[in-house]
């Protein structure tokens, strides 16, 4: 189902881009800042730089981009800016999933209803992660494993995907893990090679290096289908020989994070509107396909009421899960 | 000699008019993004970034290194003449550079400045070409329990480091841990210390405490003592640049002591900024002439410059050949060569031998352009000390407004800058010693989540510390250096009795 929505999005997003030049009635006056909710480097900062390098590239606008990186507090700090910008047009802020999750676990001063949502451009995916040498095959083996004694999982963040993924897992497969956070999926990843944690659960760019250099492989991913073919990964394998968690017999179908872009609060449907329909434009790009496909995501396009109920499903389940571990801030 | 080989090979591509025409651009860049306060090479590289997307990653990467040469000297420039450390790593420089250039030997402390860190540089990039495979292997061994041992071990060398009485040090030192708390917690996510002010969930910026707690605390200070004369007079002279740098040799020991302690550091990763305190505090200790560090002593500006650019150098090793960041600077370099198409990891030596050894090969050149240039610069930038002081006051703060206001683009920050200079201020009348305070807040929040990490996986128990031979090492070495003072004194105090009561007062 996915699939086929991607290219239904992609083909009327092309379409759009074609036909219909300028039909939004608001224009930008002056230059526009993005706002990534990530430091220098992190993926939201590279997917920011890539939408401003694309439009720049095709003069989507008259109006000069820049990128500013307020990153603090896991993004906390970009999210409270776009809130006290309410009503301006000219910040576009980029950021994860986690404007509607971080506000639940901890006292963060923004909710995700301070900010108007545009899109989500682009899903990365998770996979389960183990050590190169270590004896686990498969999914089940490694959570046999689990079982008889307490692995150590590592992660981005606290209460943060990551982990809510880790504490889905346990309660799948009824098996018990301590959870190191650590500062970014890099760290965890260098963490695992070095073999001071059992596994994570990083999107495919944060480990895409080290699978290649053969120092973790990943044992399954949290996705309804295996992941697209792409060009290989190591010398025999590529994302799509990863099979499905589900395959594995961990009954996990679907996990994935989106990479979401708001305005602040208080903006026209006018001014919304422009940025959906610029933001569609990039997409129809070589350049943006280059990206996606450079960072293994997956393409995809969310915006309006398609968006609307994607946040609504993910936040219910995480509230569960939240609440099952006792995370909700009152 | 494979290596060497490869080295030669990379050398036909980095010398090569385009290249050594970007490494020029490059280093000016990076100079001009490292004297400007707030604006440091991290922030420099990453807008420098988009513009290389459509360029060869290898003429990519050597734009983005240069660069990275140019802000880690540019750095050290506004430290020496106006006590404002341009990047964090140069701090430890402001100690004795700032007191030399007052004195009237600007271009002493400059060029003292640039030969060291150049030697650092060279040092480090020796390390790279000759043990790349195996200084690779070294990080991996790095887990939370290691890591909070290193950073152990950068402020023992630092507490009861002289100079202050030691309970003022552990003050400042705690001062330094609040205030490195403020903002989201890593390990349990929840928001602290923030105060009310929604703002600061993203934390204290280390460069808005820094500029506040030098420049404005060194200006108010110096408005005080009415320095009406503080223009000064010194010739600049090209001879002494020669003459400064001639002078190098003398301090052999400091220079390799530091220079070992900065590829140990770039490589573990601890960063630059903790090798240049750790240097500096180990060079006190050590040196001679260590009772004069802080007065304009060169062995002083030595030691923390020479920490700084190998451990600067050696940090992008890491990056390269494991995709770890041993620095900011080498983050921000990371998310580029995955745009470029390339992935770091252990792969890239095998699959991209021409990226990878004409990087290498670009470092030597590159620092060699780097250093001629900001060589040249000196009598430039010593001239600025010739204007007076009431011109030059008024100028400091502007700087320091501008660059706090550009860290985040928030007047926040310089609200905070303007706090801390006056804390930078009281402490400096009453006493307190500011180096720990700084060092707290650079890498005191790094040390809480190891320490945490390490506590999440031993359950609690203290024993994950000796629990193999690396770890147990740096404690056991961090607690000796944390001890030496103490046992100093206790063996001084053995032996002459009459000072007894005088060395009590000091060590309670």
């Amino acid at each position: 189902m996915k699939i086929t929505s991607k290219l239904l999005l992609s083909t009327t997003a092309f379409m759009l881009a074609g036909a219909l030049p300028a039909t939004a009635a608001w224009q930008p006056q002056k230059p526009i800042e993005f706002v990534a909710t990530a430091g220098p480097g992190g993926g939201t900062d590279n997917l920011a730089r890539a939408v401003q390098s694309i439009v720049t590239k095709y003069k989507l606008t008259d109006q000069p981009i820049v990128v500013v990186n307020k990153g603090g507090g896991s993004g906390a700090e970009g999210y409270v800016y776009g809130k006290a910008s309410a009503g301006d047009p000219y910040k576009v802020i980029f950021g994860t999933s986690n404007a509607w999750q971080q506000p639940l676990v901890s006292k963060v001063a923004f909710n995700y209803t301070d900010l108007t949502p545009i899109a989500a451009m682009a899903q990365d995916e998770f996979l389960l992660w183990v050590k190169q040498d270590a004896p686990y095959k498969t999914a089940g083996d490694f959570l046999k494993a689990a079982a008889a004694t307490e692995f150590k999982m590592g992660g981005a963040q606290s209460k943060d995907t990551d982990e809510v993924l880790t504490r889905m897992i346990e309660k799948a497969a009824r098996v018990k893990f301590t959870y190191i956070p650590f500062k970014s999926g890099a760290e965890a990843a260098v963490q695992l090679a070095g073999g001071h944690i059992d596994a994570h659960v990083n999107n495919p760019s944060e480990s895409l290096g080290q699978w290649r250099g053969s120092t973790q492989r990943p044992l399954c991913a949290f996705s309804p289908k295996r992941l697209p073919q792409g060009p290989k990964v190591t010398t025999s394998e590529g994302w799509s020989d990863v099979p499905t968690c589900v395959e594995q017999g961990l009954a996990i179908s679907q996990y994935e994070q989106p990479r979401t872009v708001w305005l602040p609060g208080k903006v026209s449907p006018e001014q919304a509107a422009f940025y959906v329909d610029l933001l569609k434009k990039v997409q129809a790009t070589p350049e943006w396909k280059d990206y996606i496909e450079k960072t293994s995501q997956v393409d995809t396009f969310l915006t309006g009421a398609a968006l609307d109920n994607f946040i609504k499903q993910d936040l219910e389940h995480v509230k569960q899960v939240a609440g099952e571990q006792g995370w909700l801030v009152k | 000699m494979e290596n060497l080989q490869s080295l030669l090979h990379g050398f036909t591509i980095a010398i090569t008019v385009p290249h050594l025409t970007l490494m020029v651009i490059g280093v000016l860049l990076g100079i001009l993004v490292g004297v400007l306060p707030g604006l440091g090479a991290p922030n420099g590289v990453s807008l420098l970034l988009p513009l290389t997307f459509g360029m060869q990653p290898v003429s990519a990467i050597i734009l983005l290194s240069s660069m990275y040469w140019g802000a880690l000297f540019g750095g050290s420039v506004t430290s020496i003449l106006f006590n404002i450390p341009g990047e964090p790593s140069s701090v430890a420089t402001t100690f004795d550079g700032y007191p030399m250039a007052r004195d009237g030997r600007p271009t002493t402390a400059l060029a003292t400045a640039f030969g060291s860190a150049a030697f650092g540089a060279l040092v480090g990039v020796i390390l790279i070409t000759f043990l790349a495979s195996w200084v690779a292997q070294v990080a991996l061994a790095f887990g939370p329990p290691e890591y909070f041992a290193v950073y152990f071990l950068a402020f023992a060398s630092f507490v009861g480091m002289g100079g202050a009485a030691p309970i003022k040090t552990v003050v400042a030192l705690a001062i330094g841990f609040a205030i490195a708390a403020i903002g989201i917690d890593t390990v349990s996510g929840s928001v602290r210390l923030t105060m009310g002010i929604d703002e600061l969930v993203k934390g204290v910026s280390f460069v808005v405490a820094v500029m506040g707690l030098f420049g404005i605390g060194e200006l108010l200070i110096a408005v005080e003592e009415e320095f009406q004369a503080r223009a000064v007079s010194s010739r600049v002279d090209w001879r002494e640049v020669f003459r400064a740098l001639g002078r190098l040799p003398q301090h052999g020991i400091a220079l390799l002591r530091s220079a070992a302690i900065g590829c140990w550091m770039g490589i573990t990763p601890g960063g630059p900024t903790a090798a240049s305190f750790m240097s500096y505090g180990i060079a006190k200790r050590f040196s001679r002439n260590g009772a004069r560090f802080g007065t304009g002593e060169a062995e002083g500006i030595v030691a923390p410059e020479t920490a700084d650019h190998a451990a600067g150098t050696s940090a992008l090793l890491p990056m390269l050949s494991l995709g770890i960041p041993g620095s900011a600077t080498a983050a921000v370099m990371m998310g580029g060569l995955m745009i470029w198409g390339l992935n770091p990891g252990p792969m890239l030596f095998v699959d991209q031998k021409d990226f990878v050894w004409g990087l290498i090969a670009s470092m030597y050149v590159g620092n060699i352009v780097a250093v001629a240039l900001v060589l040249l610069t000196v009598p430039v930038f010593a001239a600025l000390m010739r204007i007076p002081f009431a011109v030059i006051a008024p100028l400091i703060v502007i700087i320091c407004v501008v660059g706090a206001y550009s860290v985040s683009n928030s007047y926040l920050d310089v609200v905070l800058m303007l706090g801390f200079g006056v804390v930078g201020y009281l402490f400096k009348k009453l006493h307190y010693p500011l180096a720990p305070l700084v060092l707290a807040i650079v890498i005191g929040d790094k040390a809480e989540d190891a320490f945490r990490q390490a506590m999440l996986m031993s359950k609690g128990s203290l024993g994950i510390f000796f629990a193999n031979r690396l770890v147990t090492t740096l404690v056991l070495a961090g607690m000796a250096l944390l001890l030496l003072p103490l046992a100093l004194q206790v063996v001084r105090l053995l032996r002459k009795p009459d000072e007894a009561a005088d060395e009590k007062v000091r060590i309670i």
